[in-house]
């Protein structure tokens, strides 16, 4: 009986999105008449941060600061139509989205900017702290905030608008059965460590690292978290989370947090990444996905390590100590596959 | 049965509430004093996500009939939190991201103010066990650890600014 050492590797690529069958996302902004700009969106944010990196791709692309941004999230009776955040496609589609309601706002502002300036809109340029100037004359500058009120009371105009993404449905070439399935791709790859404790079968992961390729990140922080909680994850549903098994019958599988096992802060490995950035050439400023990827690469990644370390290659989940040790039992026997 | 008046200590001020009996403690401060801090994920002691101090130590809520803490001292996190500003347990969940949806938050933070009020210097092991009882979906548990641990150092740094005040 012993305590044996393995290590696993395992990649993923994630193709961003649901890619075969149209994938909307929509977004509408208008100004308010304190000159914050409202972004009204049918997007759930799950905790991910959603109303945060939409707010400062708004706040990008209309050239203000993040606080002038007011995002109005998940309510699908008064946003415009959004397939549903999930599939990782949130920040790419609906970031498409807003970018770009927020340039057709934006051109709102900059007509209004330059009737009162009295240049073509050509000169004119964004500041980034919520102003516009005419090019190479920072004197001649209107505040965004401020014009953005003085459409509504002295224009009587709106400054609003409205934006669109899709990937449109993809069709099977029936000659070349060719297809476009994915929008963009982000890769991940992961290395753990486990210790298999042969007496018990229990599994105890001792490390998971992972590089990363996400496209442009625009909030690395938010990043983090999802790649620290997807490890975390991808360990659960490798060795603990299931409504099986339920002896003897159905009735005994799992009703509550005592009975659906997840690891604590006690069984917590080591969880390192790094995250390299590659923007795409589609998403909004160069952004891909990064949400449901990070749960994957650690599954296989444990298991391949567990079979490092003692030998039994388990293919379903979660691996229990049951697993471990009848697969130790298979190999004593000889019949393993080891 | 018929209602019951239970009086009780909410955030250092007395209240009054009329309740069916075994109502429990989670309910009354949810509907019916507007402490929505305390969450209800799922009524039968296993989530940590209701906990609310009670004479200083944290309990589950969502166990405990409201009848029980009559004369007694509840605090939710509403009570703790400054009008103006954070405290400091606050600040440093939010500085380390120790939450993503939030829903385990109150509880994990109030369940870290009594862990440092007992033990003001925890070691990795103390916080374990301290949050044990408390479920996070979201962040792997990995920055709500470093946020208990950026809360115990900067309530040792403020005892330290504190001690050496009273010894000048
Ligand atoms: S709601 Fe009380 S422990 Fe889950
Ligand atoms: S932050 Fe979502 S449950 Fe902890």
């Amino acid at each position: 009986m012993a305590r044996l050492r393995g290590t696993g590797i395992a990649a993923v690529n994630y193709p961003t999105g649901m890619n075969l069958g149209g994938d909307p996302s929509q977004a509408l902004i208008h100004a308010t008449t304190s000159g914050s700009f409202n972004v009204v969106l049918a997007a759930a944010d799950l905790g991910q941060g959603l109303r945060t990196v939409m707010a400062q791709i708004a706040a990008e692309t209309l050239g203000v600061p993040y606080g002038q941004i007011v995002i109005q999230t998940a309510d699908t009776d008064t946003g415009p139509h959004d397939m549903g955040t999930f599939a990782s496609r949130a920040t790419h589609r609906v970031g498409n989205a807003v970018k770009a309601a927020a340039i057709e706002a934006r051109e709102a502002v900059l007509q209004l900017a330059s009737e009162e300036l009295e240049v073509s809109i050509a000169d004119l340029v964004l500041d980034g702290r919520g102003g516009i100037q005419v090019a190479g004359s920072p004197q001649k500058r209107r505040d965004i905030a401020d014009l953005a009120s003085r459409a509504q009371f002295q224009y009587g105009r709106t400054i609003a608008g409205r934006g669109v993404y899709m990937k449109p449905k993809s069709d099977v070439d029936p000659e070349t059965g060719a297809m476009d399935p994915d929008s963009t791709q982000a890769y991940a790859c992961t290395v753990a460590e486990v210790e298999v404790d042969t007496e018990t079968g229990a599994v105890a992961v001792l490390s998971i690292r992972s590089a990363y390729e996400v496209g442009q990140q625009v909030n690395p922080a938010l990043v983090q978290g999802q790649i620290t909680g997807g490890a975390w994850m991808g360990m659960s549903h490798a060795l603990y989370e299931t409504t099986e098994p339920c002896y003897p019958s159905r009735d005994h599988s799992p009703k509550d947090f005592a009975g659906y096992l997840m690891p604590g802060m006690a069984e917590l490995p080591i969880i390192e990444a790094v995250v390299l950035e590659v923007p795409s050439s589609n998403g909004p400023y160069g952004v891909k996905g990064v949400g449901e990827m990070t749960a994957n690469s650690p599954i296989p990644a444990i298991v391949n390590a567990i079979y490092h370390a003692c030998g039994v290659r388990v293919d379903s989940l979660p691996v229990t100590p049951e697993a471990i040790l009848r697969g130790l039992d298979a190999l004593a026997q000889g019949k393993g596959a080891a | 049965m018929a209602s019951v008046v239970v009086a009780f200590e909410l955030g250092g001020r007395p209240v009054e509430v009329l309740v069916s009996p075994l109502a429990t403690l989670q309910q009354v401060l949810r509907t019916q004093l507007g402490h929505t801090s305390v969450k209800d994920g799922c009524r039968q002691g296993g989530c940590g996500s209701c906990t609310v101090l009670l004479d200083g130590e944290p309990v589950l809520s969502c166990l405990l009939p409201v009848e029980d803490v009559a004369g007694r001292r509840v605090t939710t996190l509403e009570d703790l939190t400054p009008v103006d500003g954070l405290t400091t347990v606050q600040r440093a969940f939010l500085d380390a991201n120790g939450f993503q949806c939030g829903y385990c938050t109150p509880g994990m933070e109030l369940v870290t103010k009594a862990l440092l009020e007992r033990n003001p210097a925890p070691t990795r092991a103390d916080i374990a066990e301290a949050l044990s009882g408390n479920v996070c979906r979201c962040t792997g548990y990995v920055p709500i650890i470093a946020a208990v641990e950026a809360a115990a150092a900067a309530g040792s740094a403020a005892a330290v600014v504190a001690s050496e005040g009273a010894t000048r």
